[in-house]
């Protein structure tokens, strides 16, 4: 933290409150040390996650979103966690063919004793969007020339979607 | 929106002061955020000085919304509920703001930390705004009580309920309730003998007029919550007629079959097809194994039926499914023997005389096999020493990382055993001796004058390739000495391997169906490791007993009584309100796709075949919301966790966010933020 002007991302986190958000407890009264870069949004569960929340935090201005939920076989609620899992799978898919940088977007598996895991992976975020810079979105876009690649994978996409598989 | 906002910042003493500038961060929130009528830090806002500045400032400031920033709404948000409830203010209009556990105490610069604090303030702030307020749904609580687990913890939970005038359901799964403890011998640290302590508990639970047991039964399915579950138990077959059975026991005598009992005498007794696990079973009804009995596999002998007085013996028996109502369950499902065939170097399994801590408690039971006589495999030669490895699956990074708690003492139990009953030297080979309750020092002192050798070291390998004469025939413990700094050998007759109390094989499944976690290492996860040590996350569900950690029996007993306590709580009352963060549908706008029907795992939500809508069973959702995030047509609402309250929270947790430079261009909703320099404060 010596270089004040050095670019600390933003990140939004989405946890539920059954595993996730009180892993995030448990690495505070285990006073764990992670960077103060995120901002912990409580959610009933993971399925409640609504991807136009994930959208709408990276066009606030968030730099990064990391979704947590109970571990595949834990979640309070039976099963709602896998359906947080197939969305964020989409969605990332999706955002990554928007231009965004995949590291941007992370899903993370964290149950209510796993404050450790939790803290670990909050700080590899934060170690990994932080040298990717301020998100620049329309930038990449043009800079990188990835438009023209991005819709012709979308298309791909939608054509190997289209065909039918046994 | 006319709202008029309290914004409280606590300090918590140091925990929150000593990382967060408080006072700027209330300073900050009075200017920065719009309608705020007044923000304020104080030392311990959970104390009631705190809580009675609140509920002043709410009755002659008339706040609408009240932020409280502190420590985990899942410690203190009742509290802060309560005081604007004291003020007349709907509690749903309070919001607490995490900024101890997620702030202060997980940072290292003030700076960066006083800023995080300002921005999860603003959020809460943006979000309380748009809080509606809600009423508590009451649920009638069923008397009733499903005790899951007929041992120690589970029987106590049952008596103290059942004496207290309440009936009580339990299920155990095997043919007799007892549990673990039916099979020890001695108990530590007083030595009187287990069944003797335990069997007028189990014959009390088996002929109490308030208790049904459903033993040989498993629970199958859990739906419903706190106050009305509906439960499924699925009754295995025992080819005996519960209603003729009047227990005389002669089937037994005559079944010419004869089988390793691998369950209650841990393989070193015999059973017959027909059995009862042991003489004192309550029920005394046997039960038929069909992977033993001779009609199962052959199509006849039919002894039993033809010896059996009332003829109850009932070939075509099939599983039924029982379905029960309930208000609380309790589960008591207790633990598993560690297998200490996955330590292959202490050789069990491998080398005869290597037994484990299980089979040691039938071998020295005078009930058990040899009647109580300390003897070796070949069932006739006394051991002239004896080594009891501690720690055999506990305290190690590559089996299970935690204590097991008893094995210390019932090592210290086994020593006292041999002594007393054999003229053998008793080796104990331990990391640590743990014998932290009433008596048991004082036990561990009495088996240091009476002669056990204690070894401190973990114990490398148990082998039987003797380098010197003399340890022909014996069982070599190779070890360090860590006192002594040294590795020894140590040749001995036997060795009894104290091995670890794992989680019931099915702990996970069990704990899914009925809504509650389990630690990593598979123990179930209790509301509050040291405030609320019986509850769980589930309201209506509560553990006992070593299905919640290792323990001992005293403190088995205490927790079953305590679980019962709770249940007892929740019944006397009548009734408990609920939270009421469910979903609910607009039925004007819905318009009948159900893609909503199937995500939901509590069949929470119907459709209507006439009106052509999906309905929310509001008693039986639970809120998670998962249908709110699916709805296309963004017409299922979630109460207190809504679009509109996250999307604020989004908003006030970004406000020194920079929209513009994510290249998608302010879209004019940041408005507060709008005016502030955009800089990386967060830095």
């Amino acid at each position: 933290m010596s270089d004040k002007n050095a670019f600390e991302p933003k990140i939004i986190g989405f946890m539920c409150n059954w595993c996730s958000y009180r892993a995030a407890d448990l690495a505070g009264t285990a006073r764990l040390k992670y960077p103060p870069n995120i901002r912990i949004i409580r959610v009933m569960c993971s399925g409640r996650i609504d991807p136009t929340f994930v959208l709408n935090a990276f066009a606030r201005g968030a730099d990064a979103v990391m979704v947590a939920g109970c571990h595949p076989g834990e979640c309070h609620y039976v099963d709602q966690n896998y359906k947080a899992m197939r969305r964020y799978a989409m969605l990332k898919h999706t955002l990554t063919q928007m231009g965004l940088e995949p590291e941007r977007f992370r899903l993370v598996w964290a149950s209510a004793a796993e404050g450790q895991q939790l803290a670990e992976a909050i700080t590899q975020l934060v170690e990994a969007v932080r040298p990717l810079g301020p998100l620049h979105w329309s930038g990449n876009w043009e800079e990188n020339g990835h438009r023209h690649e991005a819709l012709e994978s979308i298309l791909k996409e939608h054509e190997a979607a289209m065909e039918v598989t046994e | 929106m006319a709202e008029k906002l309290g914004i409280y910042v606590c300090h918590c003493g140091s925990n929150i002061a000593g990382m967060v500038d408080v006072e700027e961060v209330a300073r900050w929130a009075g200017k920065q955020i719009a309608d705020v009528a007044v923000a304020r830090d104080y030392k311990f806002m959970c104390s009631s000085l705190g809580q009675q500045m609140i509920e002043e400032d709410i009755r002659k400031l008339g706040l609408t919304r009240v932020v409280v920033a502190a420590c985990s709404p899942h410690l203190h948000e009742k509290t802060f509920r309560r005081a604007c409830a004291n003020a007349k203010l709907n509690p749903y209009l309070c919001q607490l703001t995490n900024i101890r556990e997620h702030c202060s105490w997980v940072s290292t610069d003030r700076e960066a930390a006083t800023a995080k604090a300002k921005a999860l303030v603003y959020a809460a702030a943006e979000r309380v705004k748009w809080q509606q307020p809600l009423e508590p749904m009451p649920v009638k609580v069923n008397p009733r009580t499903l005790v899951v687990g007929g041992g120690i913890a589970g029987l106590q939970a049952t008596l103290e309920l059942a004496d207290a005038g309440y009936e009580v359901y339990l299920v155990e799964r095997s043919p007799s309730i007892g549990g673990h403890m039916a099979q020890f011998d001695k108990t530590f640290p007083t030595l009187d003998c287990s069944a003797c302590i335990l069997t007028p508990k189990m014959s009390e639970v088996g002929q109490h007029e308030r208790v049904r047991m459903l033993t040989y039964s498993e629970l199958e399915e859990v739906s419903g919550s706190v106050g009305h579950f509906r439960v499924k138990i699925r009754k295995k077959a025992r080819y005996v007629d519960e209603n003729l059975c009047t227990g005389c026991g002669i089937c037994v005598e005559k079944c010419p079959r004869k089988v390793i009992d691998h369950e209650f005498e841990a393989g070193l007794g015999y059973r017959k097809a027909i059995y009862t696990p042991f003489p004192q079973a309550v029920p005394r009804i046997p039960v038929i194994d069909t992977q033993a009995c001779i009609y199962f596999e052959r199509g006849k002998c039919r002894a039993c039926e033809k010896v059996c007085p009332t003829n109850a013996i009932a070939f075509d028996q099939k599983d039924e499914t029982i379905e029960i109502d309930v208000g609380n369950i309790i589960l008591a499902t207790g633990w598993k023997m560690f297998d200490c065939r996955r330590l292959p170097q202490y050789g069990y399994g491998r080398l005869p005389n290597v037994y484990t801590n299980l089979e040691f408690e039938r071998l020295c039971n005078a009930a058990g096999p040899t009647g109580g006589k300390i003897v070796l495999r070949d069932r006739k030669t006394e051991p002239r020493s004896v080594a009891i490895i501690h720690c055999v699956g506990s305290r190690d990074v590559k089996t299970n990382e935690y204590c097991s708690a008893v094995c210390c003492m019932a090592a210290l139990k086994f020593g006292h055993l041999v002594l007393e009953k054999t003229k053998a030297k008793v080796y104990s080979f331990y990391i640590d001796m743990r014998t932290n309750q009433k008596g048991y020092e004082e036990f561990y002192q009495r088996l240091l004058e009476e002669g056990m050798i204690f070894v401190r070291g973990k114990v490398a390998e148990v082998t039987d390739a003797a380098r010197l004469p003399s340890e022909h025939g014996q069982l070599i413990v190779q070890v360090e000495d860590t006192l002594l700094g040294k590795q020894r050998r140590i040749p001995v007759d036997m060795v009894i391997l104290m091995g670890a109390m794992e989680p019931q094989a099915d702990a996970k499944e069990l704990g899914l169906k009925c809504g509650i976690s389990c630690s990593m290492a598979g123990w179930y996860t209790e509301r509050h490791p040291k405030l609320d040590p019986v509850a769980t996350m589930t309201d209506g569900v509560f553990v006992a007993g070593v299905c919640q950690g290792p323990k001992d029996i005293p403190a088995s007993v205490a927790q079953g009584a305590a679980a019962a306590a709770r249940v007892q709580a929740l019944i006397t009352k009548g009734t408990v309100m609920i939270e009421p963060v469910v979903a609910s549908i607009n039925e004007e706008a819905c318009s009948g796709c159900r893609i909503c029907n199937n995500l939901c795992p509590f069949n929470a939500i119907e459709y209507d075949e006439d009106k052509g809508v999906s309905r929310v069973i509001t008693a039986m959702c639970k809120g998670c919301g998962t249908c709110v995030a699916a709805c296309p047509a963004g017409v299922i609402s979630g109460a207190h966790f809504s679009n509109q309250q996250i999307l604020a929270e989004i908003q006030g947790a970004l406000w020194d966010a920079n929209p513009n430079g994510n290249g998608l261009g302010g879209d004019g909703h940041a408005s507060s933020a709008g005016d502030t320099q955009p800089s990386l404060v967060a830095g």
